[in-house]
């Protein structure tokens, strides 16, 4: 540890020209995470719905697969916030004595009651699958058995009732389920806009657009992100099939669908147009009107922070990926890169908005520089650097990897709904 | 009623303060502040600031940070002064090293001269707390521990604010920073512990030029209220509907 | 209708009554609204007390002039500085005599200049205190080994 009296966000902030003393870049990449990784959940979410309320057939493999995604997705999504937080250890707050005029405030209630509907959703497309895995392990010899019996046993929650009967109620609850997930994920989304479009005091966050500007590029990055880490995992599971010797024909499993992937695009295309027009209606509404703020907004987004917008985001992460979806002859190849494309673009928009929005001093008159620390020296500047920022990335796919030997969303006999 | 105040005060004062200082300690007191310090109800703190008098010595910086605890050569200060010299050709240079903390001695700002022909006019500005009576930093504060009190003051609960940083987002003003060492959101409470004993906070103590002083707005016969009631003051970015407690004379339409 | 279909509701249940039950026990009585709105008033009443016991500091002339009677009539009477707060140069009171028998005498040349540096601003109060132009004026030299603080027109030779 360094000095521990050092003042929080000194050592990544950079100031020029006139900036009030007790400014300084307070919200960093944690803060950067937490909206990109919440719009991950609330869209890999919304995807998995889309099949299960709409009945998007030919969505139904990614369908499961993006729903218990999310759930690997929806810790790491309270993680950046947890590291930010000058106090974790008080991190239970906020629903112990709920202030509900922050946003902040409400975003623990609706976190916490969609955690329980993703819970419950996979809960009853699984049940059959844990009901009959405890049955298959009840008497097996072995430690590891009866472990895993135990927690089957336990995910059944004591109901074992598999008739046709039973499962048709299953289908019903899951559905009831996902259409009720859906405003509940906009609005749990909706909430991380929120609390940034409702800060009065900063001239580039303060926008009614912001809840709807965020939603749309979560369903966006939340597809993206689905439909990238499906199609990896469907072409290592063929690539270790053909090495194993000539079977293929006998699996059922072909590599990534070009179906799938084909409808799941038209989606994020859709919801990518969305985002696009949003922003830059916010572009323009801020351009034409010139309030007072305008003058140093305008330096950020055409100066300073150009390469970072223009370039990086709507260039790169958008136009880009947009044209590489939409002309005609698409190769897999070629629709991961654009998904990490869209990935990266999503991710730089997160950027612009909570480090651009601190680019500028209240007082309009200086500007402040952010420098994420790469190599940690303390505790701080890990959470709140490079490294702290690679956590939150690595972990949903750990926490997958976990889930996903419970319940096994990639395979295509199970999850009968 | 000298008697009655005398043992209000000896109550009030109560604990170690009242062992270690003699009650002649506070025979400065105006009728408006022994008044606000008996009658509870009847309070709510103003501020007034007087640009025209501030020389930018940076005392009140100082005092403020050695009273409130503030560790002294950290960047993040609860008050500070800011200097403000527009040049004949229309241009603004605002500075506030440390806050001014050690006050303003060098005529450069940020290293530049500035040719004293070309300057049209100059001063320096106190910023503190507005103690708002519409606070944006309370009404985004997750878990309550920022509030508001009866008698206007806006405190932070040190054993309850998770650090979130929300309040330090919301306030258009820049007040609030994180405590390097309580590590939660801190901000100037204009001394809460000198005013509810009928003490003026430390800053103002520390002027000597009257340039910033304190009032109770509910009392009509405080000299100070009735400056702010008569006399031209405005506030600070009254834009964003905060209504602010810190009243200023003399503000330049270039103060941000 | 299948009643196993409830039982992730009383999860859901179970997860509301452990934060309640939490509740109880991790929030101080005290919490509420405490004033007339939940928007600005929710908060723990005590720490408004803990706030008043924060401990004084500054204790202000009159506590001063206690013991040092003679020292702060002649300030007074001197006009250029009779309304310097004594605790600025000398630092705060609180704890002395019976802590800190000697409080820290601020006596640098940085502290006069705070006043005493020539600022040429124009309309600005500054350009009225006596000034000097600090490169130019018996460099590096204490201010005090000349001029006696608490009395300014009297100059030590």
């Amino acid at each position: 540890m360094t000095d521990p009296a050092i003042v929080h966000g000194v050592e990544w902030t950079i100031k020029e020209l006139f900036v009030y003393p007790n400014e300084f870049i307070y919200w960093s990449i944690q803060i950067v995470m937490y909206p990109y990784m919440t719009g991950l959940v609330a869209g890999a979410f919304v995807l998995s719905s889309l099949y299960h309320v709409f009945g998007q057939k030919d969505l139904k493999e990614i369908a499961q697969f993006s729903l218990v995604f999310s759930l690997a997705l929806l810790p790491v999504a309270a993680l950046p916030l947890l590291l930010h937080l000058q106090q974790p250890l008080r991190a239970m707050e906020p629903l112990l004595t709920p202030h509900f005029t922050s946003a902040i405030a409400a975003f623990g209630i609706v976190f916490t009651a969609y955690g329980l509907i993703v819970v419950s959703e996979i809960w009853f497309v699984y049940r059959k699958y844990f009901v009959e895995q405890a049955q298959a392990l009840k008497n097996q010899p072995g430690l590891l058995a009866s472990l895993k019996y135990s927690v089957y046993l336990a995910l059944t929650m004591g109901a074992f009732d598999v008739s046709e009967d039973a499962i048709k109620v299953d289908k019903k609850a899951a559905k009831v389920l996902a259409a009720v997930g859906i405003p509940v994920a906009c609005f749990l989304h909706g909430y991380a806009g929120f609390i940034f479009g409702s800060v009065k005091a900063n001239a580039l966050w303060m926008s009614p657009l912001m809840p709807v500007i965020f939603i749309m590029s979560a369903v966006v990055s939340g597809i993206a992100l689905c439909m990238l880490t499906y199609i990896v995992i469907m072409e290592w599971q063929a690539f270790r099939q053909r090495r194993s010797g000539g079977t293929t024909e006998a699996t059922e499993i072909k590599g990534a669908e070009v179906d799938i992937i084909t409808k799941s695009t038209r989606y994020l295309l859709g919801f990518l147009v969305a985002a696009i027009s949003l922003e830059l209606l916010d572009l323009i509404f801020r351009g034409y009107t010139a309030m007072k703020s305008w003058d140093i907004l305008r330096s950020v987004m055409y100066g300073k922070d150009f390469m970072n917008i223009f370039v990086l985001q709507y260039t790169l992460g958008n136009l880009v990926p947009f044209i590489l979806l939409i002309l005609p002859g698409r190769t897999m190849k070629r629709t991961v890169l654009a998904l990490l494309l869209v990935l990266f673009g999503v991710f730089m928009m997160r950027w612009n908005v909570v480090i651009g929005g601190q680019a500028f001093s209240l007082s309009f008159s200086g500007y402040m520089h952010y420098h994420i620390p790469i190599i940690p020296h303390s505790l701080e500047t890990f959470k709140e650097g490079l490294f702290g920022a690679l956590t939150v990335i690595v972990t949903p796919f750990v926490l997958f990897w976990i889930i996903n030997n419970f319940v096994p969303s990639l395979r295509r006999d199970l999850g009968g709904n | 009623m000298t008697c009655s105040r005398r043992q209000f005060l000896k109550e009030a004062v109560g604990g170690t303060l009242a062992s270690t200082l003699p009650l002649s300690a506070f025979v400065f007191l105006s009728p408006a502040e022994a008044k606000a310090a008996v009658d509870e109800a009847k309070v709510r703190w103003a501020f007034l600031v007087d640009t025209n008098k501030c020389t930018g010595c940076g005392l009140c910086v100082t005092a403020c940070k050695t009273e409130n605890e503030v560790p002294f050569d950290s960047p993040v200060t609860r008050t500070w002064v800011e200097r403000y010299v527009v040049t004949k050709d229309g241009e603004t240079h605002i500075d506030s090293p440390l806050g001014g903390r050690d006050g303003f001695i060098d005529d450069k700002i940020r290293g530049e001269e500035i040719d004293p022909e070309n300057i049209a006019k100059a001063f320096f500005v106190p910023k503190l707390c507005n103690q708002c009576d519409n606070p944006a930093c309370v009404q985004v504060c997750p878990v309550g521990a920022t509030y508001q009190t009866h008698d206007g003051v806006v405190l932070i609960d040190r054993e309850w604010c998770i650090g979130c940083g929300y309040c330090i987002m919301a306030c258009p003003y820049g007040v609030r920073f994180f405590h390097p060492e309580h590590k939660v959101a801190d901000k100037c409470n204009f001394c809460y512990h000198r005013i509810t004993k009928g003490m003026p906070p430390a800053c103002v103590e520390c002027c000597s030029f009257d340039a910033r002083r304190i009032a109770n707005l509910e009392d009509p016969d405080d000299p100070v209220t009735k400056i702010i009631l008569t006399e031209r003051v405005a506030v600070l970015k009254d834009e964003y509907g905060t209504k602010p407690h810190v009243f200023y004379l003399g503000l330049d339409a270039n103060v941000r | 209708m299948k009643w196993h279909v409830l039982r992730p509701l009383w999860l859901a249940i179970g997860v509301l009554a452990a934060i309640l039950v939490a509740r109880q026990f991790l929030v101080p009585d005290d919490f509420g609204v405490h004033g007339p709105s939940f928007t600005y008033n929710y908060h723990r009443l005590s720490n408004v007390q803990e706030w008043k016991d924060f401990p004084v500091k500054y204790l202000g002339r009159e506590y001063c002039a206690d013991c040092h009677r003679r020292n702060v009539r002649r300030l007074n009477r001197s006009s250029a500085h009779s309304k310097v707060e004594c605790e600025n140069c000398h630092g705060p009171g609180a704890g002395h005599p019976e802590e800190i028998t000697a409080l820290p005498i601020n006596t640098s040349r940085e502290q006069c200049l705070r006043c005493h540096a020539l600022l040429d601003y124009p309309e600005n109060g500054r350009s009225v205190v006596p000034g000097i132009v600090d490169r130019m004026h018996m460099r590096r030299r204490d201010c005090v080994e000349c001029h006696n603080p608490h009395d300014p027109r009297e100059e030590r030779k």
